[in-house]
């Protein structure tokens, strides 16, 4: 029980460090630091960086957090600790 | 009907509908009172939540600061909802499945510590008061503008009607009154959204809509950014969509305000203890998810309008005659957020960089040879003659879109609505830090269930009147004890939460001494540079940006701290390993 749960633990931790690898890769890398390179891209009539950064970010979070919570509930569901 | 006339409606229609849910959600206990009963459907908390995030200031002035900060205002945008992530993935669950009513509640115990749980008990309060004043003095500004009553009754209206729901319903009247007020400023905040978007570009959704090409005028066929982009240069402006140019933010100052507002965002004690009121540790995940949804839905519309409204002013206002602007230009005058000082005597309005005189516009009350509003400010040597408040590009929306009057109406009800539910938000953090925190954990422990509430509602009572105070006598220094909110809560409770739930060595004494380095650091910091003049010494971070380098070093503090002190009692490790499974998370207790 105690190794399964340690496993559990390791696993959530896992997706939470994707997660915010991706987090940070939309909003810090391509709405920040790249921002420049990626305005020479164009996604209909928005420079790409300054798509990412006003609005690209907001939206993959939104979709970041509801991926969170279904690899979650049927993680807690292989382990057995939901509610 | 006047505009007047539809905005009493609309306001009286509301706020009715606000007292009305409070009357139904009244509560008799504590865990109604504090955690709306722990019973909140996770789809309805993240409704409040965005309701209690977003306040007058995201509702009336944001789209205003983006319009005129270009690419540089997406800090405001990615900042203030990157923070849900944060919440959703790192915060949110674990604090759900402890289980207690306050932040403060989770530091004292996680930490084992008294000292610890008055220093998050001292922070809730001061981040929750600075913040309140001014959402208190948005809701007099509100009634001034739409109702034209003096600022001062229009606060105190608001003090009447937060009080009746919060002290009646505590966290639950909160909750639902929260819900309603969603929908209102929602609306309200998309119907001239869309039109105006209908009116530029022919693409009734904005989201794309600033994307998109412009349908009519010599424009036409181009698109809309690049449009945008051609004529802020053409005025001596940067680029609307260019990246740290001359007079912008540099790339590592835009990169330090973006985190600390998000993690300032994770950080605040009102947002946070929503999480506490939902039914279990899923519906917490899923609440936060939810809630940035809801404010997605209008962060994602906010440079949207930031865009026609700038597109739009430039359009109808530079270098045309007076005589030929439009008639918003002229309604708005009298309220002294646009004014035109025609320094140059050619009856044209010039628009450049630079403020058009000194301070804000004084209205003489005599009109000029143009039948422009005279003003008594002294002018400035450049060649600026336009002055606009970033307000009036939600404000005036209506009016630019030639929409009907009850949608001005509704405008005001919305603005209403957005700081009306922040202040209620806030005020139920103080309230319950004082009464529950403080009285009951540390002073009377045996205090009767009754007893407790009647100080938790005589505290917000108190809360009030002193946000109340404020918003009628604001201190000059409002707008820069913003930064300070947000610094304070990221340099403070999220590097201690984060490390509570983790780490299971981080020790009381790694914790105390975190948060006093990480909030002394920032507190100096910004009182150094915001109220002493210094220049930005840090690297050239803004005040606003410093909470990042405030966390960072709670964060070492608390590392070294902790590792040269003795482990954790072993109860307290077996408690940050139980808040880690989801299973058993009973509903909220007291002790």
């Amino acid at each position: 029980m105690a190794k399964d749960l340690q496993a559990y633990w390791r696993t959530n931790i896992t997706y939470v460090l994707i997660l915010l690898g991706i987090w940070a890769l939309v909003s810090y890398v391509f709405g920040i630091l790249l921002v420049k390179p990626l305005n020479a891209f164009h996604l209909g009539g928005f420079p790409l960086g300054f798509w990412f950064a006003n609005q690209g970010s907001e939206i993959v979070f939104v979709i970041m957090i509801f991926v969170y919570c279904s690899l979650m509930n049927s993680l807690d569901k292989e382990y057995d600790v939901q509610e | 009907m006047s505009i007047l006339h539809w905005t009493y409606i609309t306001v009286g229609l509301t706020f009715s509908l606000y007292i009305y849910i409070a009357w139904r959600s009244r509560v008799a206990t504590t865990k109604g009172f504090y955690v709306a009963g722990a019973g909140v459907p996770a789809i309805y908390n993240g409704m409040a939540t965005a309701a209690d995030w977003m306040s007058a200031a995201s509702f009336i002035s944001m789209a205003g600061l983006i319009s005129f900060m270009g690419y540089s205002g997406s800090m405001y945008l990615m900042g203030w909802t990157g923070g849900y992530v944060l919440l959703a993935l790192l915060l949110a669950p674990y604090l759900r499945k402890f289980g207690k009513y306050t932040v403060p509640d989770f530091v004292g115990d996680r930490y084992y510590s008294d000292t610890a749980r008055v220093v998050a008990l001292i922070c809730a309060i001061f981040v929750s008061l600075t913040y309140v004043a001014g959402q208190m003095r948005g809701v007099g500004i509100v009634f001034s503008r739409f109702l034209e009553v003096p600022v001062n009754l229009g606060v105190v209206i608001g003090m009447c009607i937060v009080f009746i729901y919060a002290g009646l319903g505590g966290m639950k009247g909160i909750t639902w009154t929260q819900v309603a007020q969603y929908c209102v400023l929602i609306v309200a905040y998309l119907i001239p959204a869309v039109a105006i978007s209908m009116h530029i570009t022919g693409q009734p959704i904005p989201q794309l809509g600033y994307g998109s090409t412009i349908a009519a005028g010599p424009d036409a066929g181009k698109h809309l950014l690049d449009v945008l982009d051609v004529l802020n240069k053409d005025l001596g402006f940067a680029e609307y969509t260019s990246a740290f140019g001359k007079g912008q933010k540099s790339m590592l100052d835009i990169l330090c305000i973006t985190f600390a507002l998000m993690v300032g965002t994770a950080g605040l004690p009102h947002v946070i203890i929503r999480f506490y009121t939902v039914p279990n540790v899923k519906s917490a995940r899923i609440s936060a998810g939810y809630a940035l949804f809801f404010i997605a839905l209008l962060y994602t519309t906010a440079p949207a309008v930031a865009v026609f409204a700038r597109y739009n002013m430039i359009n109808t206002l530079s270098d045309k005659a007076y005589k030929d602007a439009p008639s918003w230009f002229q309604n708005w005058e009298r309220t002294t957020l646009v004014a035109w000082l025609d320094k140059n005597g050619d009856g044209k309005i010039t628009y450049a960089p630079g403020a058009p005189f000194v301070g804000t516009p004084k209205l003489t009350g005599k009109k000029g040879k143009f039948g422009e509003s005279l003003l008594s400010n002294k002018p400035t040597a450049n060649k600026n003659e336009l002055y606009i408040d970033r307000d009036i590009m939600v404000l005036a929306n209506p009016e630019i879109a030639k929409l009907p009057n009850w949608v001005v109406a509704l405008v005001a009800a919305g603005g209403l609505a957005a700081a009306l539910s922040t202040a209620a938000g806030l005020l139920l953090v103080v309230g319950s830090a004082i009464s529950h925190d403080l009285y009951f954990r540390m002073i009377n422990p045996q205090a009767t269930e009754k007893n407790r509430l009647l100080i938790s509602r005589i505290m917000i009572g108190v809360a009030i009147c002193v946000a109340g105070y404020f918003g009628i006598h604001p201190p000059a220094f409002v707008a820069q004890v913003v930064a300070f909110a947000f610094g304070l809560a990221a340099s403070s409770f999220f590097p201690i939460i984060i490390m509570g739930i983790f780490w299971k060595r981080a020790t009381r004494e790694g914790c105390i001494l975190g948060m006093i380095v990480g909030m002394g650091f920032t507190a100096f910091y910004i009182i150094h540079v915001k109220f002493f003049g210094a220049p930005f010494w840090f690297a050239g971070i803004s005040a606003e940006g410093i909470g990042t380098i405030g966390m960072l070093f709670n964060f070492i503090v608390m590392y070294i701290v902790s590792m040269l002190t003795a482990e954790p009692p072993k109860e307290v490790q077996e408690m940050v390993e139980s808040i880690r499974y989801p299973r058993g998370a009973a509903s909220p207790t007291d002790h």
